[in-house]
């Protein structure tokens, strides 16, 4: 007896097992995509901005010829930006995590801000850029000012530390609460002594993610009115002040080729940037994820 | 003796005192941080609203939403979004036709065929492109993939939707391969083991019962993607020009509605002119737009969440 035809099997197994292979490259190449497009962008950016990045271009004013032109001022203003927005978004985003995963009870309201956060992740950058230019620049009459942008910076990324700090928090083990309250610990010497100290290692990743994702920013600080060309640093923080990607998206403009190679160079030092708070982020996480 | 004994306590009762004050204050000062990010969503909805109808003043709503001719500049100005909406629309779709199937691949790649050692290189390659600047890649898109696309069509312009179009969508496959990944991920394995063990093949498996067991994941990254797509600013103002245009031709220079906005930003439009108020009327457009796309995201992956 012969129920099964092996010819025919072993035909139609075949195709099936070619189509599997065939499957298989296909979504490998997919996924290979991204590796060769960072391959390319990375190649070609280096290439081109390598020959203008040397320490005057770290040192000097944007100037009108490229091979004068440099980022100090760029480089000082993403600083300042920075010196505003961490404090602020830190304190508000770990403030507003402390709040929805200590105190809030579990009703309408406390739904209503999650939700009201998880669609603030999803508003386009440039709208914060609107709300930036009407409440701080003109109602509160900050002007175009490292304040008014450090703010508006802040609200957008304060999304983002909300989330990594309520994970951060929650991932705390419920016994560190028991045995808190158990030694008479109050709620708020709890939160202060047991909850922030294990919960640190995760704000501040999350905290250097967002930051990294401030810096990077530049539709919002246009609309805020950063200058592109200015020869003096910021006194303080109601100067007029311009930024790395502002800086870059200005020389991206210029007609003039050499200009797109001094764009490079100032692209090579925000990667660079980016790259060494990404490094720290991810040394302070698997520093001490073994622990907890 | 004694007075330090009593110094102590009054010290102690101080101390109550300073503590009793932070249990009660510390809450409050937590549920103001909480207002805060509610008072942003109200106060880009106010600044919005407030602003659009003064240019609504200046405008009529039905020319506005009708009208095909967006020139803001001129001494007859012209204000019917259509031009910029179908541009975004452009950009959009042509993200969408990059992102879409890549994303989804690599997630299905990553789930379902590739090894622990693979996963941990290709893992981090997209967390570094979710991580590079906007404005690196609207560099990327002017000085790179126009040249490129100029060798396949001669006479394409410096400006064009496709380049910028193509480039948006090489920003989100990170955003959906990894949300597309999870949801591929929490489909329980006896659901693969059982399709394995009736004789299916590892495609067959992925194709027939993974991916549809965690369509509603799938289809929620995409829209969140796409959503991505439509607010993405600094790319197209670097690439796609600005001269808002109602077509479909990918190779014509075109503008977008945050193209748009940027563009004014820049310019010297004085301030309370039609043409600075019809930022916002843009501005809102644009938040209705991403606004209805995150809503439809959040209610599939709820409604047609299968729980496991």
């Amino acid at each position: 007896m012969n129920l099964v035809d092996k010819q025919i099997v072993q035909k139609s197994m075949g195709r099936r097992i070619l189509k599997n292979q065939l499957g298989r490259t296909v979504f490998f190449l997919a996924s290979v995509f991204g590796i060769a497009i960072l391959a390319v962008l990375f190649y070609r950016i280096l290439s081109e901005g390598m020959g203008y990045l040397d320490w005057n271009f770290l040192t000097n004013f944007a100037s009108r010829f490229p091979e004068e032109a440099g980022i100090k001022a760029a480089i000082i203003g993403s600083l300042w930006l920075m010196a505003v927005t961490a404090p602020v978004s830190l304190l508000l985003g770990v403030g507003t995590a402390i709040y929805l995963e200590e105190y809030a009870k579990d009703n309408k309201m406390t739904r209503f801000i999650q939700m009201n956060i998880s669609n603030l992740a999803g508003v386009p950058s440039v709208v914060f850029g609107l709300l930036g230019l009407t409440v701080f620049v003109r109602l509160m009459e900050m002007g175009r000012s490292i304040m008014a942008g450090g703010l508006t910076m802040s609200l957008l990324i304060l999304p983002i530390i909300v989330v990594s700090s309520q994970e951060a928090i929650r991932a705390i083990p419920k016994n560190q609460y028991e045995a808190s309250f158990a030694m008479g610990a109050t709620k708020w010497q709890t939160v202060l002594r047991v909850v922030l100290p294990a919960a640190i290692p995760g704000i501040l990743t999350g905290g250097i993610l967002a930051l990294s994702r401030a810096i990077g920013e530049t539709a919002p600080l246009l609309m805020i009115g950063a200058l592109s060309f200015i020869a003096y640093l910021p006194e303080n923080v109601w100067s007029g002040f311009t930024v790395l990607p502002i800086q870059i998206f200005h020389w991206t403009g210029r007609p003039q080729e050499e200009f797109h190679l001094v764009a490079s160079a100032g692209i090579i030092v925000l990667l660079v940037l980016l790259l060494l708070m990404n490094s720290i982020a991810v040394f302070i996480r698997n520093k001490f994820s073994k622990r907890s | 003796m004694t007075v330090n004994v009593k110094n102590m306590i009054r010290k102690k009762q101080t101390n109550r005192f300073f503590l009793r004050f932070t249990e009660k204050a510390a809450p409050v000062f937590f549920l103001l941080c909480a207002a805060i990010s509610v008072l942003t969503t109200v106060g880009i909805i106010l600044t919005l609203f407030v602003e659009t109808i003064t240019f609504f003043n200046k405008v009529s709503f039905i020319e506005f939403i009708t009208g095909t001719q967006w020139w803001p500049f001129g001494r007859n100005p012209s204000y019917g979004i259509l031009p910029l909406v179908s541009g975004t629309m452009l950009i959009t779709i042509i993200a969408s036709a990059v992102a879409l199937p890549i994303g989804l691949a690599s997630a299905i790649y990553l789930s379902e065929f590739a090894g622990e050692r693979t996963r941990k290189v290709v893992k981090p390659v997209l967390e570094v492109l979710a991580g590079i600047p906007t404005i690196v890649y609207g560099f990327f898109a002017l000085t790179f993939v126009t040249p490129v696309l100029e060798m396949i069509i001669p006479d394409l312009p410096v400006f064009n939707a496709l380049s910028p179009g193509i480039v948006v969508g090489v920003m989100i496959i990170p955003m959906i391969a990894s949300l597309s990944e999870d949801a591929l991920h929490s489909v329980p394995i006896s659901m693969r083991e059982g399709a394995l063990a009736i004789g299916s093949t590892r495609l067959e498996m992925a194709m027939k019962v993974v991916v549809p067991s965690a369509l509603s994941g799938i289809i929620s990254s995409f829209v969140l993607g796409i959503s991505r797509a439509i607010g993405e600013t600094m790319i197209v103002a670097v690439a796609a020009g600005a001269t808002p245009k109602l077509t479909w031709d990918v190779t014509e220079s075109i503008q977008t509605m945050t193209g748009y906005i940027v563009q004014v930003s820049l310019g010297d439009v004085s301030y309370g002119s039609t043409a600075y108020y019809s930022i916002y009327a843009v501005g809102m457009t644009l938040f209705v737009f991403t606004l209805i796309m995150n809503i439809i995201s959040h209610y599939i992956s709820r409604r047609f969440k299968e729980d496991y």
